[in-house]
């Protein structure tokens, strides 16, 4: 006990621990406004001058937020003379077939990959309008009449013939939040163990401290130390992103929302056309609706906390190995690879959350804390599966924990030798 | 009466012996020196004694009692490799060591606070431990060690990286501790170090312990009867007075006066040679070489196991 007060105390009263606490939330607001504020200020509209030698584009292209058509009767000579006097950002010079013209652009500052495919969609849509238009003589509001707009709304049937609607993209969003939070979690907690355990090590105290308490009780109190520190720092920081958050977007919807509606409105549908007709926070709304959202959360923090166990567990025996932390390396790797790897196929994970990767990685307790999660949110897990992974994550966890065990008492108390596995095999069935 | 026993204790580690079957009697209230040269084995049957690891074989009695993890709060221990944590204060880190061992907080402050004043270091209570130096942090160390007041005290090379002043300190407090009723184990590989002030000894070489007993019997033991002489007078004289009791080694001649060693061919006192010669010249100082712990040491190891020595001098005793 006292040693979890003492890992937990001096790591929270730590300059570094306060500053992270605070400057987190920021960076993650941060993270998250600036794309909008972006979004909003970034008005950079290409004015760009048409110069049409074949004459059938004339007034064909349509004016969007960031694209403005002007056409200009002069030889493209005297366009690129004077494209650096005027306002026009770059010339579009149309030349040859009607039906297949060569277009070449002029511009002074370089346009965005999207903003040149804008203008080749913008281009051959004229050109299918036209050839509608000649050929099939089918106007193109005609065209536009009969545009369908279709979103596909997905649900699942449960063996007792329970629909239910979900919204992939959330799921997506949510997987894929959760398991990002456990990989981090676990590596910067678990990477923590570590150091304070080399500390010790090094410092040679461990040797005063190990005549007063089992070697074992010290590697828990030292974890469960850590786990507590990240704890509080997750929940401080969830709190401290909700209030900026809720601050900053209260603020946004009363200067801008409010004052431009058009151009908020305007946004979304050129962020996301499909939903345009619906109130798309509306839907996100009813996607959490669907999500068993009460099984997220608990298997959740089940997960953050076992898995983060288990390779707080591994890295203590790792620290306890070494001298120095430069020496880890080759024992880090082996740890790290299964989290970095289940990170990894995640996204593979995600195209099939109930595949059989899927199923083998959420059962292995190396990868199970983030395939899990990401695969808690698409629904398909059985009762079983979650219930026999998170067994086999605890057997897991309990077993490293005995591993680790055995090799920190031997290993806390060598010195200056280069450890090898077989070494530390042969520590595992060292008697006390 | 003994406060530990050790009894017949073995201890390998995977490629080689760390102790062969080791006795030793720790009386109470003594201060028991733990001899013998670097990987002789102190360290482990220290760390057997503190049971930070387990013996092979034979088994510890402390106060007739089979050595459990409750006698931990009776045993203080300074390890040879001192350390603590750099970035804590002083005062917390000696307070989380000191409930480590089983104090309350309210008792561990208000004796801190007394050795503290004791030592003049009580300015250092909010520094952190990486602002003191090596010998600061060591007395820091050393009242941690000691402020549980432990009914054995255990010092591995307690004097390396103290300057001679802070040596003296540290002897005076360990005699004062041990008059308080403490045992002390003391273990060094500096055999002279420790003969002013243990009680008893046990010389532990390659595994194996070659010596045990009262440093005074020890050295009664292993005197050599040899005798220096200072005189002034006629050495002719001085020669026929002890020719059948003694052997003369030695005869310097030092701005007149002389300087002689001379062997007692039967074991005998000052006092006999004395009275041989008094008669004959006049003495100056009558000296009777008796040989350090460290000639001991080589001479037992002569005797026991002469294969090692050439090692052991090569590692060098004197580091």
């Amino acid at each position: 006990m006292l040693i979890i007060k003492r890992e937990y105390l001096t790591r929270v009263k730590k300059k570094s621990f306060i500053i992270m606490t605070f400057l987190g939330p920021l960076l993650m607001a941060g993270l998250m406004l600036v794309p909008i504020w972006l979004a909003i200020k970034d008005k950079d509209i290409q004015r760009i001058e048409v110069i049409d030698e074949t004459g059938t584009f004339i007034n064909q292209f349509e004016d969007t937020s960031e694209l403005q058509f002007k056409h200009e009767f002069r030889s493209i000579q005297d366009a690129k003379a004077k494209l650096f006097d005027e306002v026009y950002t770059s010339i579009l010079h149309i030349q040859g077939e009607p039906n297949a013209p060569e277009v070449t652009m002029y511009y002074k500052k370089q346009p965005g990959f999207s903003t040149v495919n804008n203008i080749e969609n913008t281009i051959e849509d004229v050109i299918r309008n036209i050839e509608f238009q000649q050929k099939f003589n089918i106007t193109k509001e005609q065209i536009a009449a009969i545009d369908p707009n279709i979103s596909v709304k997905p649900i699942s049937i449960n063996s007792e013939g329970k629909e239910e609607s979900k919204n992939i993209a959330i799921s997506t969003a949510l997987g894929f939040g959760g398991a990002i939070l456990i990989y981090f979690f676990i590596f910067m907690f678990g990477v923590q163990v570590m150091r304070g355990v080399i500390e010790e090590k090094t410092s040679r105290i461990v040797e005063i401290i190990i005549s007063s308490v089992k070697p074992f009780q010290l590697m828990m109190g030292k974890i469960i130390g850590i786990a507590l520190v990240g704890l509080t720092q997750f929940l401080l920081w969830a709190v401290l992103t909700g209030i900026i958050y809720t601050i900053i977007m209260s603020a946004f919807s009363l200067n801008d929302v409010q004052v431009e509606p058009s151009q908020a409105q305007q946004l979304m549908q050129s962020a996301n056309p499909n939903l345009a007709m619906e109130n798309p926070f509306q839907d996100v709304i009813d996607g959490f609706k669907t999500l068993p959202l009460v099984q997220i959360f608990v298997s959740f923090i089940f997960y953050f906390i076992a898995g983060y166990l288990l390779y707080g567990a591994l890295l203590a025996a790792v620290g306890s190995a070494v001298d120095s932390e430069a020496d880890t390396q080759q024992f880090m790797l082996p740890i790290t690879i299964p989290l970095i790897f289940s990170f990894v196929v995640a996204q593979t994970v995600m195209e099939n959350p109930d595949g059989t990767m899927a199923f083998w990685l959420s059962m292995v307790p190396l990868t199970s804390p983030v395939i899990m999660m990401v695969r808690i949110p698409f629904g398909g897990v059985e009762t079983w599966e979650l219930l026999l992974s998170m067994t086999i994550l605890v057997l897991g966890f309990l077993g490293a924990t005995w591993v680790a065990g055995r090799i920190y008492r031997t290993g806390i108390l060598m010195y200056g030798k280069k450890v090898s596995y077989k070494e530390l095999w042969k520590w595992l069935f060292y008697k006390g | 009466m003994d406060l530990l026993h050790v009894k017949r204790v073995y201890k390998n580690y995977a490629d080689h012996v760390a102790l062969h079957n080791v006795s030793l009697h720790v009386k109470q209230q003594s201060i028991f020196g733990l001899l013998g040269p670097n990987g002789a084995g102190k360290t482990t049957l220290i760390r057997i004694i503190n049971q930070i690891t387990g013996p092979d074989k034979g088994e510890i009695m402390f106060e007739k009692e089979k050595l459990a993890p409750k006698h931990i709060a009776q045993i203080g221990y300074l390890p040879e490799e001192r350390g603590l944590y750099k970035k804590m204060k002083v005062g917390e880190q000696a307070l989380y060591l000191a409930q480590l061992k089983g104090m309350n907080k309210g008792e561990a402050t208000y004796k801190l606070k007394q050795w503290f004043e004791k030592f003049e270091i009580d300015s250092w209570w909010n520094k952190k431990i990486e602002e003191l130096s090596k010998g600061m942090a060591q007395k820091v160390q050393f009242i941690t060690t000691v402020l549980h007041e432990p009914k054995l005290l255990i010092l591995d090379e307690p004097f390396s990286g103290f300057d001679p002043i802070n040596t003296n300190l540290i002897k005076k407090e360990i005699l004062e501790l041990r008059d308080n009723g403490a045992t002390i184990i003391f273990s060094t590989h500096n055999m002279e170090s420790v003969e002013e002030i243990c009680d008893d000894i046990a010389l532990i070489n390659k595994s194996k312990k070659i010596l045990e007993g009262k440093v005074t019997e020890i050295k009664e033991a292993y005197k050599s009867n040899v005798f220096e002489i200072v005189f002034m007078g006629n050495m002719i004289a001085f020669s026929n007075a002890l020719w059948t009791a003694f052997e003369l080694l030695d005869t310097k001649n030092v701005n007149g006066r002389m300087h002689v060693k001379v062997r007692a061919n039967k074991p005998s006192d000052m006092n006999q040679l004395i009275k041989t010669i008094v008669n004959d010249v006049q003495i100056i100082s009558v000296n009777e070489i008796t040989p350090s712990m460290n000639d001991i040491f080589i001479q037992k190891v002569q005797e026991v196991m002469p294969e090692t020595l050439e090692e052991i001098e090569e590692e060098g005793r004197y580091e």
